[in-house]
């Protein structure tokens, strides 16, 4: 047994955890007959990759099978990372098509919760950029399912639930240079970011950072990130001869659990004023490295230890486009006046996505963290209320707690999403916490 | 040895985590490899991986550490021999059930002690003969004092350390180098399900990267995380009264 939660490290459980090796361990961890559910690299926040029977730790299965330099086609096991993917081949110039906030993700993960990058406003979720899956299903049989078909639909997006994902096959972006040309935009509040955004619909990638503490006239504020890949004529002529290099970086890493006051109020407070004015400061375009415009969280190892023993939560919904701008305003607000905002919030902007029950859709999406306690659990009840007033819905790859009754308000596909469960045998086997929670 | 490392590179045992680990370092600095195991059909991901990864070329290989007469064919059938040769086969067993059946200790004992010792051995007179080489086997602390939970598998490891320590010592003159690797507790599948504490057990990679800095830098007996140093120290410091009482 051990202890194992999400990225949160809220509500951590005694489970039992089995290391998947081969397609050959997934099959005798299925004919064992208990439920089970895959686990990638644990980022998913809450409890969507613990079992209450085993654990399925997909790490083991990291092997890349196959690359053709022809098309961008990567053929892995799903236990791969992100990071391992780029270190291997951003040097021969290639990039996943879609990343999200972090590069410690597996394949597997990344097709289960169908991530979102900051260009899904273009390109739409990682999803869009797989052509097959092979997934062991409840009898252990291995499917490979092409795009477009029913299991492959449901298993994008599906957190999981239809099956053990062994082998993906992705398409990834041909890049000159390992950097990005960043634009910068402060604005004053959140209707000038959302028409920046809107402004902005043809940038490759475009993301905000939303300042959630700041009430008054200026609520809302952002820096809107634009960026595209640069070519090589972008770089200076000194990196031309190494465009796919950039400054190594320190990785720092929080050594223990901070106490739960190191972030309060005040320190949040601090923080999102200077990160306002720091970027406000020095706006306008700049040079950046892929890692640090990308994954500018992962410089810090272990980074979910600063909230303490208690752990957090994250709070993501995406709210359609008609009524974007006023349920953000609502939920700003309302976060603003609780005095709980995070010193991580982030608005984006997502183009049109039809998904069997994957989260994007088109609109704008607002993710934050915050400390768990009952004040903040209570809050994001009203952001849940919120949220559903709006017609939006939320990110199973982020939540914890949701109730059961939110996620049916929020999303008409989940009596097919159970009735597809029923009808393969997938319910009573695949089987998480978090499923277990919201009677998926 | 000192400085760039060629290959290629024979793992044997290339089914274990470790071995995994291993052969990924050396691919990454450009060795071919050569991976054997008594099913090399399970290690077509392996190539594949490799291949991909670091586009190096990799060949499999049948070996069976217990059957000693095909030791000598198996080497002699390799496509080079190789630069580096890395044996991390081993067995570990229930120690309940190898101190009540002795078909099962002497399967231990040869599986860990006999069948390794065999096949360094033969390569080992290969690399003599060629005047350069370096033998890397992956032995235990289990090896450095013999304790009621694991004897069996203890002490066919202490046989190999010490048939390691002889072989770099008839070698030292001969241009072959012989590393002893004592991982202590590594996250493996034979520790999988172990009550261990985090701080004393080592990830594949950390395996994986300090026998090839030990290879790099001709070192000759590593522990991978060196608080085992002192940690068997100790253990081996221990009086036998005292340490016949003890239950670690
Ligand atoms: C710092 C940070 C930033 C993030 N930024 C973003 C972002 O910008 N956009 C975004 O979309 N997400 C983001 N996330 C969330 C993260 O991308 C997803 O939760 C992702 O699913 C995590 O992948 P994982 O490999 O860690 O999977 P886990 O967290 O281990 O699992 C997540 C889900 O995938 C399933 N799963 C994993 N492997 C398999 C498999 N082999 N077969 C079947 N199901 C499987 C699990 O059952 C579970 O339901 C972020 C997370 C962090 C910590």
């Amino acid at each position: 047994m051990t202890r194992l939660a999400g990225w949160g490290r809220f509500r951590p459980v005694e489970a039992r955890v089995a290391r998947m090796r081969s397609e050959a361990d997934v099959a005798v961890a299925l004919a064992a007959g208990g439920p089970v559910i895959a686990r990638g690299n644990g980022r998913a926040y809450g409890d969507s990759a613990v079992s209450p029977g085993v654990t399925l730790d997909m790490r083991g299965m990291d092997r890349m099978l196959a690359f053709d330099p022809a098309t961008g086609v990567l053929v892995a096991e799903a236990g791969v990372l992100l990071s391992e993917i780029i270190a291997c081949l951003l040097p021969r110039g290639w990039f996943p098509s879609v990343t999200p906030g972090t590069r410690y993700v597996t394949l597997g993960g990344a097709i289960a919760a169908d991530v979102h990058g900051k260009n899904h406003h273009v390109d739409g979720g990682f999803g869009a950029f797989v052509d097959w899956v092979e997934v062991m299903g409840p009898d252990g049989r291995v499917t490979r399912a092409e795009a477009g078909s029913d299991l492959f639909s449901w298993t994008v997006g599906g957190m999981g639930l239809t099956g053990v994902i062994l082998r993906a096959a992705i398409r990834l972006r041909r890049v000159e240079t390992g950097w990005i040309c960043q634009e910068t935009r402060a604005t004053a509040g959140l209707d000038e970011a959302i028409d920046v955004f809107e402004g902005a619909m043809d940038a490759p990638y475009s993301v905000a950072w939303i300042d959630c503490v700041t009430e008054g006239p200026h609520l809302g504020r952002s820096l809107v990130m634009l960026g595209r890949h640069a070519g090589v004529g972008d770089l200076p002529a000194a990196r031309r001869r190494d465009p796919f290099g950039v400054p190594r970086k320190r990785r720092l890493t929080v050594p223990l659990d901070l106490p739960g006051l190191a972030l309060n109020r005040w320190t949040v407070g601090a923080f999102n004023a200077a990160y306002y004015r720091l970027g406000a400061r020095k706006p306008g375009p700049a040079l950046v490295p892929w890692d640090s415009y990308f994954y500018p969280l992962d410089a810090i190892g272990d980074w979910n230890r600063i909230y303490g023993r208690r752990g957090f939560v994250q709070f993501q919904c995406v709210l359609p486009e008609d009524s974007a701008r006023r349920g953000l305003h609502r939920l700003v607000e309302v976060i603003a006046a609780s005095g709980q905002g995070s010193f991580l919030s982030v608005l984006k902007r997502f183009g049109p996505q039809d998904s069997r029950f994957a989260f994007p859709r088109a609109g704008y999406t607002l993710a934050l963290d915050f400390p768990a306690h009952d004040g903040s659990l209570d809050l994001m009840q009203t952001l849940d209320r919120i949220t559903l007033e709006h017609g939006g819905r939320f990110y199973l790859a982020k939540d914890a707690r949701m109730p059961r009754a939110v996620l049916e308000a929020a999303d008409d596909r989940v009596a097919a999403f159970r009735a597809m469960r029923a009808a393969t045998g997938a319910a009573g086997r695949f089987v998480s916490l978090q499923s277990e929670r919201l009677g998926l | 040895m000192s400085g760039r490392v060629q290959g290629p590179v024979l793992i044997l045992g290339a089914t274990s985590d470790m071995a995994r680990a291993i052969a990924r370092d050396f691919a990454a600095r450009g060795c071919d490899i050569q991976l054997a195991a008594r099913e090399p059909e399970r290690l077509e991901a392996d190539r594949a991986d490799l291949v991909t990864r670091y586009g190096v070329g990799v060949t499999l290989h049948a070996v069976d550490a217990l059957d000693v007469d095909s030791h000598a064919g198996f080497v002699a059938g390799l496509p080079a021999l190789p630069r580096v040769a890395v044996s991390a086969i081993g067995l570990m067993g229930e120690q309940a059930e190898n101190a009540a059946d002795m078909t099962r200790a002497a399967t231990i004992l040869r599986a860990n002690f006999e069948g390794p010792a065999s096949l360094m051995g033969v390569l080992a007179n290969a690399m003599e003969a060629r005047g350069s080489g370096t033998l890397v086997g992956i032995s235990s602390v289990a090896g450095e004092r013999g304790r009621a939970s694991n004897y069996v598998y203890g002490s066919a490891k202490a046989g190999f350390t010490a048939y390691l320590s002889g072989l770099r010592n008839r070698l030292a003159k001969k241009g072959v180098h012989v590393v002893t690797v004592l991982p202590g507790f590594v996250a493996t599948r034979m520790t999988e399900g172990m009550d261990l504490p985090a701080r004393l057990v080592a990830q594949p990679e950390e395996v994986g990267a300090a026998v090839l800095a030990a290879v790099e830098k001709g070192r000759d007996v590593i522990y991978v995380r060196p608080v085992w140093r002192l940690i068997m120290a100790i253990i081996r410091a221990l009086p036998e009264r005292v340490f016949k009482k003890t239950s670690i």
